[in-house]
């Protein structure tokens, strides 16, 4: 037996789904569209007197208002329930707000599928002191209600029992028929002769003036001939509505008059005229604080005022203590996502080393401990981090605050052709693109979805801070000029420049269209449940894994074996990495890099740039590790690397020895270090996070985007190398930009026609 | 007096008359529940002044001023 599971977002629907189905929930996306839709085991009635029960499948289906075929979420809903034809329909119904959740049921009530409806949060309405009658509403909409609470489980058994003693079949029936039954009754006619599934549902649909109905031969004709010039659409909704409120009538009863509730003065705050904006900076760097910081509430800071806190080697502790402290603290107390990081780093790294030791055969310790193990603890030590940002914005959202912080910021990113809705992905992609991508569901517009998606990776994540602070440290303490933290901070703010550009960019040239409008629910503030959270992370935690176990895997592997081996297949050890397969490869296109300063203008050695930055492309901590194996292969070579030892490269965590070493043995000067780190901030981003836009883009997107990002990354690294070694380059540039926006325009305007392309362009970057 | 939703101060209330606009936002209007005849009360402006917040059929909802220009209400 397949149960689907339909109603309003917001209204519980994914709680009874948790309850119903357990921890067997598996995500799983639609073919070619990009809507969630979950599918479950319903694990009750196991084992009761003894007889195996009929297995009941449950889907659930996405949150929707309607079944217009507007969103993507309602086709997914409306195919489903029509085409692929449960055994029963159950509708949750959200009794605190119960007139709108009833407009759906009026919709879904019209298909030919039987229908039950879970009355939910019965046990909230009856605190505020009112009431539902439950027979006056089953008679109003002629289908089973059963009164639930499925936060607490209760009722949840007896809709069960219910749903499984049902009638299989049902006949669609509409709440229409009294005011609009000679309107629908040639409508249906058509649709009984074309011999349609549903063909009420079909019906009331075309007299909705539903686009996807239009497209029937003969039915535009038909709708014609029946409205007579009269607004159809709007009569039905008005008359969707009169029935339910005059059902509703008589079925509630309101109780005594409510005060101004807990949510209205957790609301005056928030939303507050001044303090909005301030209260949700606080928030979003406290988050960040405690999931990256490394030194948490700045205790270190403080003590620095004051002669400073010792590092930890300085503590005269035992190597193992200090390992463990080490965790915990050095010179400043680390912030929780920090510490859980180190733990799981710690961990990884004593397997590895445990398991590197353990093998005697020389290539094959390294293939498994370095290639293996090393590529993918890289990418599974980030998921504490991952899991934590993803945990503090789940119980954002679940609170309700999110949605207001779409309210509140929709007014700047209207200007850019966004909603305020697609602040809350964008921002998370400073902690790690895989999540942001997949947070990006919330869009409701396709263009916003992909521009979206699209700008994610130039929100530095966390990985791409080492190659930063790397360079960055490499380039002051070389060169003596400038300051670390200003070249990061820049480059931050370079990111989100070039997202913006970009994004106007899209808007204007190849996803033109309105602005995608904003009409969205503000949900009533609640405290976020712990087991939905716990499950949530947990769903996320399994699909990571596993993406880090197949396409991470493999794609190490062939790395490892590409710099481990030559053209004749012999074994390399790791400092003769400069006559591997991989190096080849790297001098091979190390010329196309020059335009960006780290290409052939550099001397013999130049061509590390060019391998660190496909390193980077498994994942972007792979571009400084490559630095260290690349320098110690340098010195084993004989290059001039300012005098460090091989020991001194791997000792260095922060990867500021390996950078300096770089510097010494190429030549490369600081206009052609910025661009390099621009070209990794900017270009195609980690394997798991090309991964994650791929499965979450429209086929056939995705190849563009790929383009979109070598685009941008390109121009706007060849921009800051160019203008930061020659200065009047920049007034080419400047031309440059004005003539593509003057184009832009122009062509906007309808006073030139350019010739349609389909790739995505960067020029203005 | 009739005027549009988008002209509406804070705690001002009213019934709403007509809907218009382009088809895919007057649906989606509707969908939400701003039909004639529905009772909307103004809550409050975001702090940028606009979208604006209302609450309607007893829950809150946001919208833009744009949006908000299609609908035409009864001041009570």
């Amino acid at each position: 037996m397949k149960i689907a599971l339909i109603g309003n977002p917001n209204c519980g629907k994914t709680t009874l789904f948790n309850k119903l189905t357990g921890s067997t929930a598996h995500v799983g996306n639609w073919p070619g569209v990009t809507v969630e839709k979950r599918e479950g085991v319903y694990r009750g009635f196991k084992n009761k007197g003894g007889q195996k029960s009929e297995k009941i499948e449950i889907v659930d289906l996405p949150g929707i208002y309607s079944l217009s075929p507007y969103t993507p979420e309602e086709i997914v809903s409306r195919n489903f329930m029509i085409d692929e034809r449960p055994d029963l329909v159950i509708n949750i119904v959200d009794a605190t707000n119960i007139e709108r959740n009833l407009y759906l049921t009026t919709q879904v009530l019209e298909a030919d599928v039987p229908v039950l409806i879970a009355l939910n949060m019965m046990d909230e309405v009856k605190r505020a002191g009112d009431n539902i009658d439950i027979s006056v509403l089953e008679a109003g909409l002629g289908v089973p209600v059963v009164p639930i609470s499925a936060l607490k489980g209760d009722g949840v058994d007896k809709l069960m029992q219910r749903a499984v003693s049902m009638e299989r079949t049902r006949e669609g029936s509409t709440v229409l028929l009294s005011a609009l039954g000679d309107k629908i009754k040639p409508a249906l006619e058509f649709y009984k002769a074309a011999e349609v599934s549903s063909p009420l549902f079909h019906a009331v649909k075309l007299l909705e003036n539903d686009e996807t109905e239009l497209g029937r031969k003969g039915a535009k004709e038909l709708l014609d001939s029946i409205s007579n010039g009269e607004d159809l659409e709007a009569a039905i909704v008005d008359e969707r509505y009169k029935y339910i409120t005059a059902k509703l009538a008589v079925a509630k009863t309101k109780g005594k008059k409510h005060d101004m509730t807990k949510s209205d003065k957790i609301d005056k705050v928030l939303t507050h005229r001044v303090w909005a904006l301030p209260i949700f900076a606080v928030i979003l760097f406290a988050i960040f604080h405690v999931t990256f910081s490394e030194d948490f509430l700045y205790i270190g800071a403080w003590a620095s005022l004051g002669g400073g806190l010792p590092g930890v080697a300085d503590l005269g502790l035992s190597e193992g203590m200090q390992t463990f402290v080490g965790i915990f603290y050095d010179g400043a107390v680390f912030s929780p996502g920090v510490i859980l990081f180190n733990m799981f780093d710690t961990l990884f790294s004593t397997i590895q080393e445990a398991i590197g030791g353990a093998i005697t055969t020389e290539w094959f310790a390294g293939l498994f401990a370095d290639g293996i193990l090393g590529g993918l603890f890289a990418v599974l030590g980030f998921l504490p981090q991952i899991l934590m940002l993803f945990m503090w914005f789940s119980i954002l959202e679940d609170s309700g605050y999110m949605a207001r912080v779409a309210f509140v910021l929709d007014r700047i990113f209207r200007r850019f052709g966004l909603s305020g809705r697609s602040f809350m992905p964008m921002i998370m992609g400073f902690g790690c693109s895989v999540p942001a991508m997949v947070n990006t569901r919330t869009l409701a517009d396709e263009n916003e979805r992909i521009a979206t998606i699209r700008v994610i990776p130039f929100f530095s994540c966390g990985a791409k801070l080492p190659i930063l602070t790397a360079i960055a440290g490499g380039i002051c303490s070389f060169f003596g000029v400038g300051n670390a933290d200003l070249i990061t901070y820049g480059m931050y703010a370079l990111g989100v420049c070039a997202a913006v550009i970009c994004v106007l960019l899209m808007r204007n040239t190849t996803m033109k269209g309105d602005i995608p409008p904003f009409i969205m629910e503000l949900p009533a503030y609640h405290r976020p449940q712990f087991k939905n959270l716990m499950l949530h992370l947990w769903d996320k935690t399994k699909h990571f894994v596993k993406k880090a176990f197949t396409i991470i895997f493999a794609s190490t592997v062939i790395i490892w074996l590409f710099s481990h081996l030559n053209w004749s297949w012999h074994y390399l050890s790791d400092e003769q990495m400069n006559d591997s397969i991989l190096a080849s490869i790297g001098k091979l296109i190390q010329p196309l890099f020059t335009p960006l300063g780290f290409g052939s203008q550099l001397n013999q050695y130049g061509w590390v740039f060019a391998v660190a930055a496909l390193t980077g492309l498994i994942a972007k901590e792979n571009v400084i590790a490559t630095f260290g194996t690349l320098g110690a292969c340098l010195i084993a070579l004989g290059a001039n690397v300012g005098g460090v030892t091989s020991g001194e490269l791997l000792a260095d965590e922060e990867g500021i020895t390996s950078a300096i070493a770089m510097i010494t043995a190429t030549g490369i000067s600081i206009p052609a270090l910025i661009s390099f780190i621009a070209f990794n901030m900017l270009t195609i981003p980690c394997f798991a996070a090309c991964a994650t836009a791929k499965a979450e883009l429209r086929k056939g997107t995705f190849r563009w985007t790929l383009l979109f990002w070598i685009v941008a990354s390109y121009v706007t690294s060849a921009a800051v190398y160019t203008m930061g070694a020659w200065w009047w380059t920049s007034f080419i540039w400047i031309a440059v930009v004005a003539v593509a926006v003057a184009l832009i325009i122009l062509n906007n305007k309808g006073k030139i026609k350019l010739p349609r392309r389909k790739g995505k362009g960067g020029q203005a970057a | 007096m009739q005027k549009k939703l988008s002209e509406f101060q804070p705690n001002e209330s009213g019934s709403v008359v007509a809907v218009g606009g382009e088809g895919r936002i007057r649906r989606r209007l509707f969908d939400m529940g701003i039909t004639p005849g529905a009772d909307v009360v103004m809550r409050k402006r975001a702090p940028l002044g606009d979208p604006i917040e209302v609450t309607l059929r007893g829950y809150e909802l946001t919208l833009r001023k744009t949006e908000a220009e299609c609908v035409t209400v009864e001041v009570k």
